[in-house]
């Protein structure tokens, strides 16, 4: 049994969490919701002792009676890994890229002395084997660069419980993932705590994986337990008003109207897009890559158009072919009836018709420049106008924000300002089409839902068209007319967006439906009564 | 890794062409006449048209550029206008110099820098890592051949330990030959220790940042494990590259320190040649440097596959 007792925790005297207060029992899942910033991780770091420099740690965090607040560092080592197992989000940065799989996960033991360098090998060996990683598929000699994320997601959770540990800590352990590849990861979590009688401390924002996975449920907010109890009967109760907005949030569907017209604005067809191949040989040229494969698709005026897939599956490949940065092989692709072609060919004044805005809205603006420019920069396509500057304060108040933004740098904005302020820069040029390639993903719930809304609202307002390029399917059913679901280069399924959801016929639009976790339909009906 | 070293190679021979088209266009077909350039403005004709001669400059341009790289690969450099001795025979002598003397400087500035910079690293803002910042801020400051005249006041003058200037020759031992390439490898040394234990300390820091670093500290490391686990391997390649263009540097660029100490090296040679506007020794050595520059480069590249296995598939 573990047992957060009062946890509080400053870091330079800021106030992080107060009065934490949790029991996860043995062999049992514990899942931790709140959106980022909520304190979620910081919980876990303190339970492990892996907190910044300058943090202040109260209360008391019982593993098996003894409180680790008081233990030494050098008894912490002892702890970490032994006792308790950590995995973290991001799977692709999470393992040394110079050490093999084998050695990484045989390092667990050698550190805490509990195996030779060989029984170490093959006690390693055997994790990998537990984890998913047949020895003739996934040698230990394999490096992390041949894996893929979930693989490498994988030898992650082989490391952490390679000793068994009490209690293994899940900090987001699925969010970078396809939803194919969580359902997978979520299974074996689900095994592992079965069969090793282990307990799991999973942490996610995602109300839905909590609702498949745990026993019990606490969901946080600004670093306090809002409420807590069985999985079960705190999603059929929700007696804390953030509980309920989270949830509200989470599925949230805004409110809009399907205008498409009968005029095309995107015309994409039998497009095709090929990579070279990198060389194996060095007089062999070898077959290109085909990353999109004879892709067709009409997309209307004022409609909203889903592009789904996982990832990998060409479409930012085919996002960058519309966007006319990359020439297609095959094909053609019409931009409100001219043809889009690479590079320089592409006229300004057929350019200024499609604007994108991208996932990170974090790393989609340059830091040095003030709001104005940075909303201003599409006007090198046109010339900028007299009037620019009243121009950029009426696209910032378009999409909610105050002119008085334009004098501030980006840095000065929260994640939710920065998308619109990316959404205002797309504006500005009186676009026809805008790409929103996942423009929501990085967003925490509830400032999607107000993304969400607003994006809804603009299309009304402007007679915009989308194509909404994401792999979150329960966003594009909320915000799209019609979709398009893509595998490995291909459309594999086209149509009403609501039909595709509710009778998908090709079997890989099954696949991600059934994959995408869910909360039990009858422990919500309570609550839409 | 062997496609991978066969693909460098290609690319090492590649260059040496490129490069031995580039020396022979600048030194030989750029307007104005070698011959009368070396014998300067007042030259006689009829000593001018004896040194075309001599230089082999009345030839066709194909011809002289395969004679010119047949005759190197030969090991014929030609013939030193100024030395009248081949010149592979004065680039012989002050390999035997120039040489020992970067990797001795190169040892002494890594195996300071190594432990430097980590210790440094791992105490980051705490008194120690101020100290070792301060000190190597200093030791890139400050004109290493005011350094050299510094250590053979202390070291030669005072102390009488070595001697000042002057090189003792192999054949008189390895020790005395060491020992009088020690003081100018020293003061060599402490530049690039100072700026190699800087880029070893905040490539260390950036690793140590790493999301890796952190899932090992969740298995149980200590920091001081992470940091020599972990930490140490990945944060080589950027001081793998920095000790590569410090050889380059140092084959040649050695010649302040050269003349503070009286060393027949490389660099003296160059200068010599250059300000005797002997240009066949500038060619050569020149070429030679070239050489070594893109062997290093190599080397280097195949140090780097050698540390990240990422780098081996032949991308």
């Amino acid at each position: 049994m573990i047992s957060l007792q009062a946890l509080t925790l400053a870091i330079h005297g800021t106030p992080i969490l107060s009065d934490v207060s949790l029991d996860i029992p043995q062999g049992q899942i514990f899942g931790l919701v709140g959106e980022s910033g909520s304190g979620k991780s910081m919980t876990a770091l303190a339970l492990m002792q892996l907190l910044p420099s300058g943090s202040a740690v109260g209360g008391h965090v019982l593993v098996d009676d003894t409180d680790v607040l008081t233990m030494t560092e050098s008894e912490m080592c002892a702890l970490r890994g032994n006792d308790i197992g950590m995995i973290f989000q991001e799977p692709m940065t999470a393992l040394n890229p110079v050490q093999t799989i084998g050695d990484q996960v045989a390092e667990t033991m050698l550190i805490h002395g509990k195996a030779s360098k060989s029984e170490a090998a093959v006690i390693a060996r055997k994790m990998l084997d537990r984890v998913g990683l047949p020895a003739n598929k996934f040698p230990s000699s394999r490096y992390p660069h041949e894996l893929s994320g979930g693989q490498r997601q994988r030898v992650c959770i082989a490391m952490a419980i390679a000793l068994r540990p009490k209690l293994l800590i899940a900090d987001e352990p699925t969010t970078a993932l396809d939803v194919t590849t969580q359902a997978q990861i979520l299974d074996l979590l689900r095994e592992l705590v079965a069969e090793e009688n282990m307990s799991l401390l999973l942490i996610t924002h995602d109300l839905a994986v909590v609702a498949g996975m745990a026993d019990h449920v606490a969901v946080m907010r600004r670093g306090e337990l809002v409420e807590q109890g069985p999985t079960e009967q705190l999603f059929k109760t929700m007696t804390h008003p953030y509980t309920k907005q989270l949830f509200e949030a989470s599925s949230h569907q805004p409110d809009r109207a399907d205008d498409a017209q009968e005029t095309p604005i995107l015309e994409v067809k039998n497009a095709i897009r090929e990579y070279v191949a990198p060389r194996t040989k060095l007089f062999h040229r070898p077959a290109p890559f085909r990353a999109v494969n004879d892709v067709s698709f009409t997309l209307m005026r004022g409609e909203s158009l889903g592009l789904v897939g996982e990832s990998g599956c060409g479409k930012s490949t085919l996002t960058r072919a519309i966007l006319g940065l990359d020439p297609l092989q095959g094909g053609e692709i019409h931009l409100a009836g001219e043809p889009v072609l690479a590079g320089e060919h592409m006229p300004a004044s057929l350019r200024q018709k499609v604007q994108i805005v991208f996932q990170d809205p974090y790393g989609s603006f340059n830091p040095r420049h003030k709001v104005q420019r940075l909303v201003m920069e599409p006007f090198h396509l046109t010339k900028a106008p007299e009037n620019a500057r009243n121009r950029v304060a009426k696209a910032l108040e378009t999409v909610g924000m105050k002119a008085e933004a334009m004098d501030r740098y980006i840095h000065e904005f929260s994640g939710g300002q920065r998308q619109r302020i990316a959404i205002a820069r797309a504006l500005i040029l009186r676009p026809d089409l805008i790409v929103l390639d996942e423009a929501v993903s990085a967003l925490d719930v509830s400032i999607r839902a107000q993304i969400l809304d607003l994006l809804a609202d603009l299309q009304t307002r402007l007679g915009l068209s989308y194509l909404f390029i994401s792999h979150d399917l329960t966003v594009v059913r909320a915000i799209t007319d019609r979709v398009l679901v893509m595998q490995t280069g291909q459309i594999v399924e086209q149509g009403q967006t609501e039909q595709v959801f509710t009778a998908p016929k090709h079997p890989y639009t099954q696949q991600l439906l059934n994959a995408a976790p869910q909360i039990p339909d009858d422990w919500l009906e309570t609550k839409h009564a | 890794m062997i496609r991978f070293a066969a693909s460098r190679l290609l690319s090492l021979t590649l260059s040496l062409i490129m490069a031995s088209v580039v020396v022979f266009a600048v030194v030989e077909v750029i307007p104005g006449d070698p011959a009368a350039y070396m014998l300067g403005l007042n030259a006689d004709p009829d000593a001018v048209n004896a040194l075309r001669d001599e230089l082999g400059l009345n030839g066709t341009l194909w011809s002289r550029y395969f004679g010119w790289v047949s005759g190197m690969l030969a090991g014929d450099f030609g013939q030193s206008y100024t030395y009248r001795v081949p010149v592979s025979e004065l680039i012989a002598q002050r390999l035997w110099v120039s040489l020992p003397l970067t990797f001795l400087s190169l040892l002494i500035s890594t195996l300071i820098a190594f432990p430097v910079g980590l210790i440094a690293a791992a105490r980051r803002g705490k008194p120690s890592d101020y100290a070792i910042m301060g000190v190597t801020q200093l030791g890139i400051a400050v004109p290493n051949f005011w350094f050299a005249m510094l250590l053979v006041l202390v070291f030669a003058v005072n102390l009488q330990w070595f001697n000042a200037g002057g090189f003792a020759g192999w054949e008189n031992g390895l020790f005395a030959g060491l020992k009088s390439l020690f003081l100018p490898a020293i003061a060599l040394a402490l530049p690039q220790a100072s700026i190699l234990a800087r880029v070893m300390r905040s490539s260390l820091l950036e690793t140590l940042t790493q999301d890796y670093i952190r899932t090992a500290r969740a298995k149980g490391l200590t920091r001081a494990q992470a940091l020599r686990r972990h930490a140490l391997r990945n944060a080589l390649i950027p001081v793998l590259t920095i000790i590569g263009l410090q050889f380059s540097f140092l084959i040649a660029g050695a010649v302040i320190i050269e003349n503070v100490f009286y060393l027949p090296g490389l660099g003296r040679l160059i200068f010599q040649g250059i300000t005797q506007r002997d240009l066949v020794v500038v060619e050569s050595v020149v070429m030679l440097l070239v050489f070594s520059v893109i062997l290093i480069t190599f080397l280097v590249d195949l140090a780097y596959a050698a540390v990240d296995p990422r780098l081996r598939s032949g991308r």
